[in-house]
């Protein structure tokens, strides 16, 4: 059983597709997100991504009313784009439906067909989404609108160019900086998408803007279609919602499929997929890198062969996490994720861990509890657990609400992999440490009987 | 500063704006649906009845919708229990596409059986969120035949979020709330002149436990706060009191009336925070017992609160006064204390709107405001953006979404909203707040800001 209940999802361990759709439109330059519902789906989607990057974060919702859930939302779309032009003068628009848009039936591209027809709006793309929170996770809606970006950009292939395409999971801005660094070391020319990496950790300025600079622009989007190849950082979304299988299906743009550049194996896997597309040897500086990578572990594999880790949160996280801590001696204990990810089974192959895709936090619990895990690794959702059982929790992932700065921290690459991993080394570390003492003076002092035996 | 509304650009967003002039009738345009495309800062009805109800420690939360809605108001309040923590679960149906495709009532009635059979408990409520609004899910006759099927209370609440705001889903809550305190079984025949209610408080950082202790110190007996800290039976015990006092008006003046409609219970409005309203609403309360002994302690209570934190009060003073405030928070009546309780702190006022004010609320706005301040309702990034500028604020008081942009525009901020960790209700809460206001507007960090 994957939950404790049939009909209940009891503290949720994932989140609804507009929820992937607003992330991944983050990170498109000069964008600008309506939702298409009601109210509060927007407020409450606005309310977890700024507690998690401390960044201004605008979406706008058409605010359907019980009218224009009987009548249609046709007006309120059309109002709403034209306010979000007059308020933000965005170059593109991503309208994303929620569960009422889609519920009652709104034909989000008709409705804004017809308004392109009567508008004049040669400046601005309107890039529509559909998105029903009942229709899947956000790891789903993520993918699923990087696609529909893409799709929507290259419905003619781009002339073949030299560009590598790189479509990066739901990591942090540090992550994305350095995912770029690497690639940079190949010299070659790329286009990465979403790119989050200024979007959601801007720079203080004196001038605030309301859209924020960066992000990927649409120039470089129109050539994905022509790349060289593409590289997804993904191994565990559907087909149907993969925009690098969109692009290879479609433009025959060979695909290359890694699991975020997080743990050793998983960082070669990256660096081997840049050298065999652009037929270059790996950078010295990244040879060098590795090989700290290597010496550190060596330094902490007695350590960490002590912890046993819960791992929860979206599919590709832990997907990444768990290779991590396998490579290192942490046992994987429990391997969890919300969403219907299925195929991590297969991939993963770990015979004595609990590995249960599609749950929730309720039955995490309950093996928490069963299992007696010593670190939780994942967002900030377990902090329920973490209260309860007293277990050391190390954040990674989305969202993280209960420490500063989730987007400035680094994962990814041998330097991020490393610094993650001494994160939960001296997690470990502390947790032996702490009372140690007095541990071993009551089991082997006060136990057996105190100091009776020196009463001569 | 007229002018400068005049050339904002969202035409259909100038009525909900005024700036106020000495001696001119102003109104202003509020209780509407936001506009599209405006980027409220609102939720919706769902989460209104969410607030109130919520904290009932007890009880079991059921969304009946699609995930996203519990996902992202799972455990997000600081409301404290001193009992059940049953409370912070979320429970969702997680309505998938073949149920709104066919209907959710049996994954509903079957979610109910689940929870009755692992943890009994005496009560739950059942909100609907939009899409069960749409595809018609009969939410009344499921919870009704769980009623009596297992003879607990099933309480459906009917917050689907398009219909209406969150004024709509307070009192979605306060009539669900209603119809579990009519309950004859609890109701007792003598009252006792010094037993009251506490309305609109919903416990964040034990508020509730802050006032209790004031009021043990004055002789009278608190049945429950609604719903801070509350447990099904307290609010079933709760039709005893001799009067209601409510504080956070917006949420809970409904059912307020309701009670004093069905159990004679007459009603005071009050306000615990800034010093001067809580000392005034503290004499309100003993004077509503009618008992002179009360009335005596009262007195001498307050004098005594107020000397102990007097110089601490004026050393924050000191340092504050004279900082310019924008303020933006969902209730009017939050409003209203805000700016006094900034005036206690030398402090000016220049902006302030809220989500859901009413009109008498903005009426008050206008009267405590100084010539020239903005009054918003409803607004949205763009005009707090733009007024926080104009008008020169050093301090924004809002909620999580608005800290970054305060932020983003170098000034000050204070979290005034339903997620606090801190009291800042009563003579302990005013302190906290000054404090809070020290911390924020006096930090270092704002000189490397203005020198670059
Ligand atoms: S699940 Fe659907 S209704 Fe709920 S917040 Fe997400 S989009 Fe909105
Ligand atoms: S779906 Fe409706 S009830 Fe749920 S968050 Fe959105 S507006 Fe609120």
């Amino acid at each position: 059983m994957n939950k404790n209940y049939v009909n209940l999802d009891v503290n949720p361990c994932k989140m609804c597709m507009p929820m992937g759709g607003s992330l991944a439109f983050k990170g498109i330059e000069n964008s600008m997100i309506l939702m298409h519902g009601s109210q509060g789906c927007s407020t409450y989607i606005r309310r977890h991504i700024a507690t998690h990057y401390n960044e201004p974060i605008d979406i706008a919702s058409t605010s359907l009313s019980e009218n224009g859930t009987i009548y249609g939302g046709a007006k309120n779309l059309k109002h709403g784009i034209m306010n979000v032009m007059e308020s933000y003068s965005p170059k593109v628009i991503g309208v994303l439906t929620t569960c009422l848009a889609e519920t009652i039936g709104e034909d989000i591209r008709g409705i804004i067909e017809e308004f392109k027809q009567k508008k004049d709006i040669s400046c601005l793309d309107i890039i529509p989404v559909s998105t029903p929170g009942y229709g899947a996770s956000h790891f789903e809606g993520y993918y699923h609108t990087i696609r529909n970006i893409i799709s929507f950009y290259n419905e003619k292939q781009a002339i073949p160019n030299e560009k590598i395409n790189i479509i990066v999971s739901n990591i942090t801005s540090a992550d994305i900086r350095e995912i770029k660094r690497i690639i940079e070391l190949f010299q070659v020319e790329y286009v990465l998408i979403p790119d989050t990496s200024e979007t959601l950790d801007a720079p203080y300025k004196e001038n605030f803007t309301k859209i924020p600079d960066g992000g990927t622009s649409i120039e470089d989007i129109k050539q994905m279609s022509g790349a060289k190849a593409t590289i997804e950082l993904s191994v565990l979304i559907d087909d149907i919602y993969s925009p690098g299988k969109y692009l290879e299906d479609l433009h025959q743009v060979p695909l290359y499929q890694c699991p975020i550049p997080i743990g050793m194996k998983n960082v070669d896997s990256f660096i081997k997929a840049l050298c065999t597309i652009t037929g270059r040897e790996i950078p010295v500086s990244l040879v060098e890198e590795r090989g700290r990578m290597l010496d550190a572990i060596v330094d902490s594999h007695k350590y960490n062969g002590e912890g046993r880790a819960a791992i929860y949160g979206d599919p590709e996280i832990v997907y990444a996490v768990t290779t991590l801590c396998n490579e290192n001696g942490i046992k994987p204990m429990i391997v969890a994720s919300g969403s219907k990810s299925y195929k991590i089974r297969d991939l993963l192959k770990l015979n004595e861990s609990v590995v249960i895709p599609d749950t929730d936090f309720e039955t995490i619990h309950k093996y928490v509890k069963e299992l007696k895990p010593n670190l939780l690794i994942g967002n900030s959702e377990g902090k329920f657990i973490k209260e309860k059982e007293g277990t050391d929790l190390v954040r990674i992932g989305f969202p993280i609400h209960d420490h500063i700065g989730a987007q400035r921290k680094l994962y990814v690459g041998y330097n991020g992999s490393l610094r993650f991993l001494d994160e939960i080394t001296n997690t470990l570390l502390d947790i032996k440490h702490h009372g140690y003492r007095e541990r071993l003076y009551n089991e082997f002092y006060v136990n057996k009987g105190g100091n009776k035996n020196a009463q001569l | 500063m007229k002018k400068s509304v005049e050339a904002y650009t969202l035409e259909d967003r100038k009525k909900h704006i005024v700036v106020k002039e000495k001696n001119k009738e102003q109104g202003i345009k509020c209780d509407q649906h936001s506009i599209s495309g405006a980027v409220s800062q609102r939720a919706c009805v769902y989460c209104g009845a969410r607030v109130v109800l919520n904290p009932i420690t007890d009880a079991v939360h059921i969304i009946h919708g699609p995930i996203g809605c519990s996902s992202y108001t799972w455990d997000i309040r600081g409301s404290l229990s001193s009992d059940s923590e049953m409370y912070r679960n979320s429970f969702s149906t997680d309505l998938q596409e073949r149920d709104i495709i066919f209907g959710g009532e049996k994954k509903l009635a079957g979610a109910i059986d689940e929870i009755v059979e692992s943890m009994s408990p005496q009560t739950i409520f059942v909100y609907s969120t939009c899409v069960v609004g749409v595809i018609g899910d009969d939410l009344d006759a499921v919870c009704k035949q769980a009623e009596k099927k297992y003879n607990i209370r099933v309480i459906p609440v009917k917050s689907s979020g398009f219909a209406g705001s969150k004024k709509d889903g307070y009192q979605a809550a306060c009539n669900a709330i209603i119809s579990l305190m009519d309950d004859k079984e609890y109701k007792i025949d003598i009252k006792d002149h010094r037993t009251l209610n506490y309305l609109g408080d919903f416990n964040l950082a034990g508020e509730v436990w802050i006032l209790n202790n004031y009021f043990k110190e004055i002789g009278v007996n608190m049945i429950t706060g609604v719903t801070g800290d509350s447990t099904i039976e307290k609010l079933k015990k709760a039709q005893n009191a001799s009067f209601n006092i409510v504080q956070c008006a917006g949420s809970s003046i409904y059912l307020a009336k309701m009670m004093e409609e069905r159990f004679k219970i007459p009603y005071e409005q009050v306000s615990f925070f800034g010093i001067q309203d809580t000392a005034n609403s503290l004499l309100n309360v003993a004077r509503l017992t009618g008992d002179k002994k009360i009335i005596r302690d009262t007195e001498v209570f307050i004098k005594q609160k107020k000397a102990d934190i007097a110089s601490i009060l004026q050393k924050y003073k000191e340092k504050c006064a004279g900082k310019k405030v924008a303020i933006y928070v969902g209730g009017g009546f939050k409003a209203i204390s805000l700016i006094k309780q900034f005036n206690e702190l030398g402090m000016t006022t220049v902006m302030v709107g809220t989500q859901t004010g009413r009109q008498e609320e903005y009426d008050t706005i206008k009267e405590l405001a100084e010539e020239g301040t903005v009054i918003l309702d409803d607004t949205n990034p763009t005009e707090l953006q733009k007024f926080i500028k104009e008008k020169g604020a050093d301090l924004l008081v809002g909620g999580v979404k608005e800290r970054p942009l305060a932020y983003k525009l170098g000034i000050a901020f204070i979290d005034h909203n339903h997620e606090r960790k801190l009291p800042l209700l009563g003579f302990e809460g005013a302190v906290n707040f000054a404090k809070e206001v020290d911390l924020t507007v006096n930090s270092p960090v704002w000189n490397l800001v203005r020198e670059g």
